[in-house]
């Protein structure tokens, strides 16, 4: 698919957070950076995804904290309620927990319990993901937390372009987003997306189109599944790949046209299991077509326990691709009994 | 009151003081009036007693600064110019309330006063006070952001973030402490380790002023104070107005962990009068004209009632909106 022209067009997914941010701030003066370690003279964040923003537009308007969670997020939450757009990194998902309060109780709410008087249009961009060897307190998936909030959108991009056209809308958007960034996948590269690039929330994507089951998806397992479905094309087996990109709110329709074609549903995801999206989109497909399903929708996801370190364990806890295909086959299998 | 420059006021001012008093104490009599008959349900944290700290608080502020407060926020509230009509009517869960019956009396917000969170998580307020302090700066519009709370959310660990990313910055806050000696239903020294919530100040690296809440006059100068303060660039102060509440932490809470002897004592140190005759000793107002300002609140409050009461609740449709702003800006 990607010519040699193409390929000096590609960006990380590192560099595309940072286009998303300096695109951002450079259209809007009140967007404003608050986080740890995010300005220059801190080194540019640790993971550089702000290397060189303080620089350009000045350590008013990004701010390097304390290591602080909650009063990260309360500031921006404080300065949202007056006028800006905040965009809080919270280095690691699993120090989202510190800062739970001021998303759940406030940042979520606030408009609700005002009668629509104020709002809080934060961007909380974080990072996690298993893989890496960091164990059980930096590495959680805990996306679905924040979907079971009402008030909150929840966002999750699978690949750069997207990343950069998430992002931006994350921040211009008027509600408090959660954004969540893959580590594993940070280098991972992907064409870039023209200037000014906007995806709208809410909103799935249909990444590739079939007929014989959608694989219903976001974030990092998105391109373990595009390369299954090419591999089961060989077979003439037609997967359509769904690629939520919102979690919450959650595009049910489009979730639900792709499965009403199909009869067949996989959901995969890398948070555990148990209580996880895979459930809430499960239930929304059995709600809605029970009677056309020509076989049970399937959960892929990680085991329900803490991440490991030992990279035998860790593996042993992650979504294995080997069982996206086996539940696709699976529910093909089921057509035989129909 | 003590003859120093330093503890007077110009009888104008305590009159001005006493009047926003007035019309707390007053209101908070009629809620608990409703409450006691059955007239209101609604949960309620009355501030009898704190009515001072309050008032001497909102004398100093502008509709345009900030107030970030809590459940037990209606003095604060009342004193920073809420009206009554949907303060009212919010209580009551109407349309017509200032949230649309949606947050009710625990999330009172109201931007055109400059009321802009309450919150009923303790020390909840305390990181958002920050973030409308450093828009006030970083916009350099001159806006004074005051946060009030309890001596209990001086213990939990959002004052520690909040207060030290407030001196790191010298946003132009006041962390105004309530002193109320009691945190929910346990009493001052029984979960705090410091004599006095000032203290913590020096912690920071920040201003801290402990004074008699109760005394319009201290109160009164110590609020001047962090107000220039933070007006000036000079950052924030923590500042702590020791009072005391009489009706206990929610309304029905018998407090019979309250020593009889402290009440009593307290009692004989209810702000109220004293500040009334401080009124009419200094000829600030006259015996008639404090009662011609009573008689006028009471007719805004029935009015206020009456309109709450002649409002239609929410339309049920209702709780599916402002969950979403209506769609994202370009």
């Amino acid at each position: 698919m990607s010519s040699p022209a193409d390929k000096q067009q590609t960006i990380t997914f590192t560099e595309a957070f940072h286009r998303a941010l300096d695109e951002s701030m450079a259209a809007d003066p009140n967007v404003i950076l608050l986080g740890e370690d995010i300005g220059d003279r801190e080194g540019g964040g640790v993971f550089k995804v702000t290397k060189g923003l303080s620089t350009k537009y000045g350590d008013h308007r990004v701010r390097t904290t304390p290591i602080a969670e909650e009063a990260i997020v309360g500031a921006a939450v404080g300065a949202a309620l007056a006028g800006f757009r905040p965009v809080a990194e919270i280095m690691l998902m699993n120090f989202v927990t510190v800062a739970m309060d001021q998303i759940v109780n406030h940042a979520a709410k606030l408009r609700f319990m005002s009668g629509g008087q104020t709002s809080v249009p934060i961007t909380i961009r974080t990072r996690t993901g298993a893989g890496g060897g960091t164990a059980g307190q930096h590495s959680d998936m805990l996306e679905a937390w924040f979907a079971h909030v009402a008030g909150m959108k929840v966002v999750v991009p699978s690949s750069p372009a997207d990343a950069v056209g998430l992002l931006a809308s994350c921040i211009f958007d008027d509600d408090p987003c959660l954004f969540i960034e893959d580590g594993m996948t940070r280098a991972q590269v992907g064409p870039a997306p023209p200037p000014g690039h906007r995806l709208p929330l809410g909103k799935a994507n249909i990444i590739r189109a079939g007929t014989d089951v959608s694989v219903i998806s976001y974030g990092r397992p998105i391109r373990d599944t595009l390369a299954i479905a090419e591999r089961l094309a060989g077979e003439g087996i037609s997967v359509e790949v769904v690629d939520l990109r919102t979690i919450s709110p959650m595009d049910t329709d489009t979730v639900l046209e792709s499965v009403a074609k199909t009869r067949r549903a996989v959901v995969v995801h890398e948070a555990p299991r148990s209580f996880g999206v895979g459930a809430e989109v499960s239930a929304r497909i059995n709600e809605h077509l029970y009677s056309e399903l020509a076989a049970p929708v399937l959960r892929v996801a990680s085991r329900d326990v803490p991440v490991p370190f030992a990279k035998v364990l860790e593996q042993e806890f992650l979504y294995k691709p080997s069982a996206i295909e086996s539940s696709i086959r699976q529910t093909l299998a089921a057509k035989a009994r129909r | 009151m003590n003859m120093s420059p330093r503890e007077t006021l110009p009888p104008a001012t305590l009159l001005a003081i006493y009047r926003k008093a007035l019309l707390i104490n007053l209101v908070d009599e009629r809620m608990r009036a409703l409450l006691s008959s059955g007239r209101m349900a609604a949960v309620y944290y009355s501030p009898r007693g704190q009515e001072i700290v309050a008032a001497a608080m909102g004398v100093h502020l502008q509709p345009s600064d900030y107030l970030v407060t809590m459940y037990r926020g209606i003095h604060d509230q009342l004193a920073k110019g809420m009206p009554l009509r949907q303060l009212c009517a919010e209580y009551y869960g109407k349309a017509t309330g200032t949230c649309k019956g949606k947050g009710g009396p625990m999330h009172i917000t109201y931007p055109a006063a400059g009321i802009m969170v309450t919150t009923g998580v303790v020390g909840g307020g305390l990181p958002i006070a920050n973030g409308l302090a450093l828009a006030a700066q970083l916009r350099k519009d001159g806006r004074v952001t005051v946060c009030t709370f309890g001596d209990g959310a001086s213990n939990i660990g959002a004052f520690h973030e909040s207060l030290n990313m407030a001196s790191l910055w010298k946003l132009p806050v006041i962390f105004l402490c309530q002193n109320n000696g009691y945190g929910e239903c346990t009493k001052y020294e029984n979960a705090t380790a410091v004599a006095h919530v000032a203290d913590r100040a020096a912690s920071y690296n920040m201003a801290g002023v402990s004074v008699d809440g109760n005394d319009p006059a201290a109160m009164w100068h110590a609020m001047r104070e962090a107000v220039e303060r933070a007006r000036s660039g000079g950052g924030p102060t923590l500042l702590e107005a020791n009072t005391f509440r009489f009706k206990g932490h929610y309304f029905g809470d018998p407090a019979a962990y309250i020593p009889k002897a402290e009440y009593e004592a307290a009692l004989a140190r209810d702000p109220m009068p004293i500040c009334r005759a401080a009124v009419l000793s200094c000829g600030a107002a006259t015996e008639t004209q404090l009662q011609a300002f009573a008689a006028e609140i009471n007719a805004d409050l029935d009015d206020a009632l009456k309109f709450a009461a002649d409002s239609p609740p929410p339309d049920p449709g209702e709780i599916d909106i402002d969950i979403y702003g209506t769609g994202a800006r370009a």
